[in-house]
Parts: structure tokens; sequence; C-alpha cells
């Protein structure tokens, strides 16, 4: 059990005393055998494997080592083949809403016709890109890398805090993390009950490949676009290419000729079909979006509007990812897919409704407010957490503008195992999967756990003390 | 490959071979300076200059070893300091880090986190040992590279970049060394001697090389010769310009095409073949050197201009 009553534990909650649910049994045993000394130095290795291999993430200009680690975890956190089947469901009913969310914006707005959501949020969001109207990227796919932020608060109930539509990042960590656990710990893997997770290279791979231009004739050639080795992700965008086998390239390696995209290479020129871009929206084109950006490749847009270029995600994907449009996702999935969502949104009070605002400007002080553009973390007022004068100032604010702010409740994540200091105890964890979308849908039984490495924290995020585990799928 | 690429590993090559010879020029000038009678020679300043440093210390007075050891090793701002090198070759290699081996991107990134790290006054201190280790960690590289990397267009223009520099670097050395090696009755600076000889060899780690080929028998013409001309000396002009050939060729295969570059290599190689050292000196050795010198400029933007980048 967890030190606070409402926590779910995912080792031991609901087993009978001394006991461990199913899904554990083997970590249960792994760990007791293994003891703490053992896992303690174990982890130095593991530590010292990730920074051999350079797995590191970029910080610059804030002092210190410049290539950070994140912290890993030896413990892996574990999904049953039933928990599994569900959340898979879930993430693919999801991903194939948003996807035809962004189509019908894009084009007819049904869904604002229809009344369901308001045409303000749409057409004056900032990520609402309008040169993207009329436009038909192949398959009808604008978000072809869905990574879904799913926490979990009880032994059924699993529920979205965020998705993320543009470029979601994590899964070299997902890799990454499998492999050294493969490599230092193979006998947890002897009993072939752990579902593999390494073709998500090939998988995204084909993804890509799929939804070529209708241009492209023969094999298509796919790049990774990566703004460049200063970039906090650069590490990942380096390692998907090379698990890809495809050019990892810069803007300046790209240019727009004859109506078509290029790369330049040793040979010349190469048409390039379709580009896996990491840069944001705002720097693909300096032509079409900001013309005082130095980035991007000038007249990459038109080659895409006439589509002889596929760009994963299309420009303007973003809108479904906003904080303020989250909270129609469920009824998103009933009105393009006719379905029940089967994982549920985060209970979610929208300011921009005068009775939900009401109530939030009531009980500041047990919800967690989210400003509607804010990312990371930014403009957050954690209720539980905040001081008189700052709820007070948070108040004003959203009487101000009451349409800019969202509330939830504080969530009770639930704890995974963890190894620390003199003890392996629960710590607070969430999980991101990455579903792939292209003229069918793909998705590697795993993801991304983020925990939270201070205990009691519900902070998962790498730069303020948060890590990550290897994440187990069984088979049945 | 892209032309970005195919840049990077060509400066990754410049830039590993630049500070491995800019080491073997700061253990020659300490040499230099060790030897009785070398207080008032100004042995730093042609040092200094083979590596396109100018010192700021008038002409009148010696540059000092604090001086020169701050500018070769150390000195941030002098884009060919080994540290700048070093600095430079890990960020060409980060920028292509899936063209390179694990092993490649380990060397870079420790040399670049300890050079980083070091301050002034322990680069002098510890001199010796700094040398030593930057000369072992580019051989660390090199030997990584050439047993973990595919032998692909990568490998021949990261190749290209280091003979290249090598070449390029000899030629600097004996274009401000080149009086020493002059016939006796054409003698213009006049410290010419034993050391002078010896210590153009020491700046290649040819001292011993040089004693299996003409036992001991130091004289100006020999030790020009055997520089410049002798294809078995892993240093010498001539080995240059045929491994430089060499990669172009494979790349000339691989690409079923070939450019200027190639032509001027050739023909810079069969040159070196025919020529006698006699003729050399007969022309003018330091005619040669220059001549030779803009050649191999020509030759780097022929090979960048070839290949995109």
């Amino acid at each position: 059990m967890g030190p606070e009553g409402g926590v779910f534990d995912e080792m031991t909650q609901g087993a009978a005393k001394g006991a461990v649910r199913p899904a554990y049994t083997s970590v249960a045993a792994w760990i007791e055998q293994t003891g703490l000394s053992v896992l303690h130095q174990r982890r130095d290795e593991a530590e010292a494997l990730f920074r051999r291999i350079g797995i590191t993430f970029a910080v610059y200009g804030e002092g210190g080592d410049p290539e950070r680690l994140i912290p890993f975890d030896l413990i892996p956190r574990v999904f049953g083949a039933d928990e599994w089947r569900r959340m898979r469901a879930g993430i693919e009913q999801r991903a194939r809403a948003l996807n035809a969310f962004l189509h019908d914006i894009y084009h007819r707005g049904e869904i604002v016709r229809a009344g369901i959501i308001p045409a303000p949020l749409i057409y004056q969001n900032d990520a609402f890109v309008p040169e993207m109207v009329g436009i038909d990227p192949p398959g009808r796919v604008y978000s072809h890398v869905v990574g879904i932020d799913i926490v979990r608060t009880g032994p059924d109930t699993f529920e979205v805090l965020e998705d993320n539509c543009r470029t979601p990042s994590g899964v070299s960590y997902m890799l990454e993390n499998r492999e050294i656990m493969m490599r230092m710990f193979p006998e947890l893997f002897a009993s072939g009950t752990i579902a593999g997770i390494d073709r998500y290279p090939d998988d995204l791979r084909s993804t890509l490949e799929e939804v070529a231009p209708p241009a492209c004739e023969g094999d298509p050639t796919v790049v990774l676009l990566t703004p460049g080795s200063l970039n906090s992700a650069y590490y990942e965008h380096s390692f998907l290419a090379d698990l890809m086998g495809v050019e990892l390239v810069e803007p300046a390696d790209l240019f727009v000729d004859e109506g078509r995209v290029w790369m330049r290479t040793t040979r010349g020129p190469q048409r390039v079909d379709v580009i896996y871009r990491r840069i944001d929206d705002d720097y693909l084109d300096p032509l079409a979006f900001r013309r005082d950006s130095l980035l991007g490749v000038a007249g990459l847009f038109d080659v895409y509007r006439s589509g002889r270029v596929t760009l994963c995600s299309a420009p303007g994907a973003g809108v479904a990812d906003d904080k303020a449009v989250y909270t129609y996702v469920p009824e998103m999935i009933s009105f393009y897919l006719g379905e029940r969502p089967i994982l549920k949104n985060v209970q979610t009070w929208r300011c921009m409704e005068p009775d939900a605002c009401a109530h939030v400007l009531d009980n500041l002080e047990e919800l967690v407010v989210k400003e509607v553009h804010g990312s990371g973390g930014y403009g957050m007022l954690i209720g539980p957490k905040s001081t008189a004068a700052e709820r007070a100032d948070f108040a004003k604010r959203i009487a101000a503008d009451p349409d800019a702010f969202i509330a939830q409740p504080t969530l009770e994540l639930s704890q995974a195992p963890t190894l620390c200091k003199d003890t392996v105890a629960g710590r607070h964890v969430d999980f991101r999967p990455f579903c792939l979308v292209g003229r069918s849908l793909r998705l590697v039984p795993g993801g991304l756990t983020r925990v939270a490495l201070v205990e009691g924290s519900l902070v998962v995020n790498s730069s303020q003390g948060g890590g990550v585990k290897d994440t187990w799928v069984l088979v049945d | 490959m892209l032309s970005r690429t195919a840049e990077n590993l060509f400066w990754l090559g410049r830039y590993t071979e630049r500070a491995e010879c800019t080491v073997r020029l700061l253990e020659m000038g300490r040499r230099m300076t060790m030897l009785p009678g070398m207080e008032d020679r100004d042995e730093w300043r042609p040092i200094l200059l083979a590596t396109g440093v100018r010192s700021l210390t008038p002409e009148s007075e010696p540059v000092s070893e604090t001086e020169a050891v701050r500018t070769l090793l150390i000195d941030a701002d002098n884009p060919s300091s080994i540290r700048s090198c070093l600095s430079h070759a890990r960020n060409n290699g980060r920028a292509v880090r899936t063209a390179l081996t694990q092993d490649m991107w380990e060397v870079l990134n420790d040399s670049w986190r300890r050079l980083e790290a070091m301050g002034e006054a322990t680069a002098c201190r510890e001199l010796p040992e700094v040398l030593e280790w930057v000369e072992t960690r580019t051989a660390i590289l090199r030997g990584t590279a050439g047993n973990g990397m595919l032998r692909n267009d990568g490998y021949d223009f990261l190749r290209l970049g280091g003979y290249l520099e090598r070449a390029e670097m000899m030629l600097r050395l004996l274009d401000v060394k080149y009086f020493v090696l002059l016939p006796e009755t054409e003698v213009v600076g006049g410290g010419r001697d034993h050391h002078q000889w010896r210590s153009v060899l020491h700046a290649n780690s040819a001292v011993r090389a040089y004693h299996h080929v003409y036992r001991g028998d130091y004289s100006p013409w020999k030790i020009a010769d055997f520089l410049i001309l002798y294809q078995d000396f892993p240093r010498s002009l001539a080995f240059s310009y045929a491994r430089i050939t060499d990669h172009l060729e494979k790349l000339a295969r691989r690409y079923g095409e070939r450019h200027s570059c190639h032509n001027t290599a050739a023909a810079m190689l069969a040159r070196l073949s025919d020529l006698e050292m006699g003729e050399i000196f007969q022309a003018g050795l330091h005619e040669f050197i220059l001549d030779a010198l803009e050649k191999t400029d020509h030759l780097a933007l022929d090979i960048s201009r070839a290949y995109h980048f």
C-alpha cells in the first residue's frame, strides 16, 4: 500500500497482505532475489552505459553539463495483457478521432457547424494554420505520431491527461531503456512473457513511406528534419534516423527547385518525398510562416500544398493538442467514430463556461489550473501547494480572461516500485505510448514511463527530478 | 550521402590531423629551446607562423615559450589551437553522429571534455603529459575509425581531410624552415646545423625512420628528399598525395563521376613520383614549396566544389 490512503500502488494494491498483483509477480521476485546492494550497484552500471552510449538530453545556456542524463530507474513498470488490450483500443481510438478532427476543421468544420465545439476555439487558435484549409494530406493523416499521456488512478482507471499531436519526443528512451534492461538482466526476459518493442523504428518508417505524396513514383525517400545538434532532442533525432536508415537533415540541407524538395548530397541534388520533421511549424518555411525566421526551407509549403512532398506531422496539427480542445476529445470520438470513448479524459472544468468558472473560483485550493496555451508546467497553479496570494492572483487572471484557463482536480497518480536510497518504494508515474498513424495504425506494446523520483512528488518532468523506467506489457 | 555530412567528416579529419601536427610542432619547439645557446634565438616565431599565427611580440624580442604554448595549445581564440581543433572536431562529429561509430564519438567527446576544463596554468605545468595525451587521443581516433567505420564514401571524406591537412602542414613547416635545408653555399639564415636538421625531422616524428633509411647520414638534401618525395614515409608529401589520390579514385568509382580535383591530385602525385631532389633544388626549394602549397589549397577547394559542400 502506498503511504497515502488514496494512492494506487501498482505492485501491491488490492492483493492480499504481503502478496503482489499478478502482473508484478516476476518483478517482485527479482527485487527480492537481487537485493538492494546489488540493485544499487547495477544502477551505477546502467548509468555508465547511458553515458557511454551518449543518451543525453541537451540543455545549452544554463551552465553546468550541457548534455545531461535523465535518471533511469531499474525497476520496470508492468502492465498485464488485459490492461494493455484496453489501453491499446483506447489509444488507437483517440489517434483516429484526433486525425478525423484535424481533417474536419481544415475542411468543412462539421463539428463546429454542429455546435459541438465553439468556432473561436478553433479558428482563433494560435495553432490553427489557415493556409492548411482545403489541403488533403495523403491518407488524410495530419498527426502521424500521436503521443498520449495517460495517468492511472486506480486498478481500472486510466485517464488521458494530454494529447501530443505535433512531434512528441521520448520514444528513444522507451527503446534505450529496454535495450539496457535486456543487456543487463537477460534472465528477466528469458521467460518470453514480455512483449517486444524493437519494431518501432521499422513501424515508423513504414508509416512514413505509406504517406508518400501522390507525385512520388517508386520507393519514397524519407528524411528526418532536425533543427540541429543544439536541440535538446538531437540525440533522439539522430538515434531514430540511424535506426530507420534515413538521412538526418537540417533545414540548410534542403532546398526547393522546380516544384520539388531536394537535399544536397555529394552526388548532387536528391529528391525528398517524405519529411518527418522535428521542428516547429513556425520554422518550416519562412515564405509561408514566419517571415523573420532565418531557419526553414523557403518554398517548402508550396511543394507540400501541391502534393509533391509530405510533411509529418502536417502544419497546424497542433490545434488538436490544445488544452481547451482536449476537453472535447470525448465528443470528437462519438461525433466522428460513433463510438464511446474507451479512455476517459481527466475531469476538466472549462472556465469559458460560466458555471464551471464559478466552481473553479470557489475551489482553487483543491484544483490544478492550467493556461490553455501554456505547456510544460508553465503558467500553472497547483491549488493544494499554492499560497493565498498566488490563488488571489490566479482568481484575478481567470476572471479577466476565463477562456484562457481550464482546471482539473489534483490527481492521485498511481505509484510503481522504484529503487530509492535505502529501500524500494512506490513513486508516482505517468505513461506516454506512441501511436503511429499512416494508412493503418501501428502501436508497439509499450511506451515511456516517467517517474517522479522525489517522495510524494507528482512532477515527472525531467527538469524537476523526474526519471524514466522500462515499461513492460505482458503477453498472455 | 548528404553534402553536409561529407563536409563534417572532411573537417573532422582535418581538425584531428591539425591537432596532432600542432603537438609535434610544440614538441619540436621545446626541444629546440632546451639546447644550449638557443636562448636568444627566436625559435617559436616560425613555429607559430607554420600554424598560421602571427605573434604579437615585436620582432626585436624572441617569442616566449609561455606565449607559444598558450597560443598553440589552449587559446580558445586561436582557431588553430589544439583546444579549438578538438572542439571543432567534436562539433563536426556531433553534427553527423550517425556517420560515426560509437567509439569514435566517445574519443571525441572525452578529449573535448578534458581540454575544455583545462586552464592555462595546468596546461603549461603538465605540458609533456598533455601533449602525449593529445597524441594518444588522435591515434585512438584514427584507430577506431580504421577498425570500425564502414568503408563507404564517408570514410573517404574523413581520410581525404586528414591527408590534405597533413600535406599542408608539412608544406607550411617546410615553408618556415626551408632555409635550414638549403645547400651550404646558399645559406640564408645562418643558423644551420645538425640540431636544426634534426628538429625538422623531429617535428615529423621522423628521426628513427630517417635513420633506418639513411643510416644517420644527415644532409639537407636527403632530409628534404625524405620529407617531400619518399613515398614510404607516412608523413611525406608524396605519401599524403598518394593517399589523397587513392580516396579520390574510390569516390570516382563509387559515384561513377570524375571532377577536376581528380586531375589536380593525380598530376601532383605524378610530379612527386617523377621529380628528383636535385631538380627541386635547382629550380628553388622555396618556390617548389610555395607552388605545392597553393596547389594543395586549390585541391581542397576543388574537392568541396565537386561534392557540393
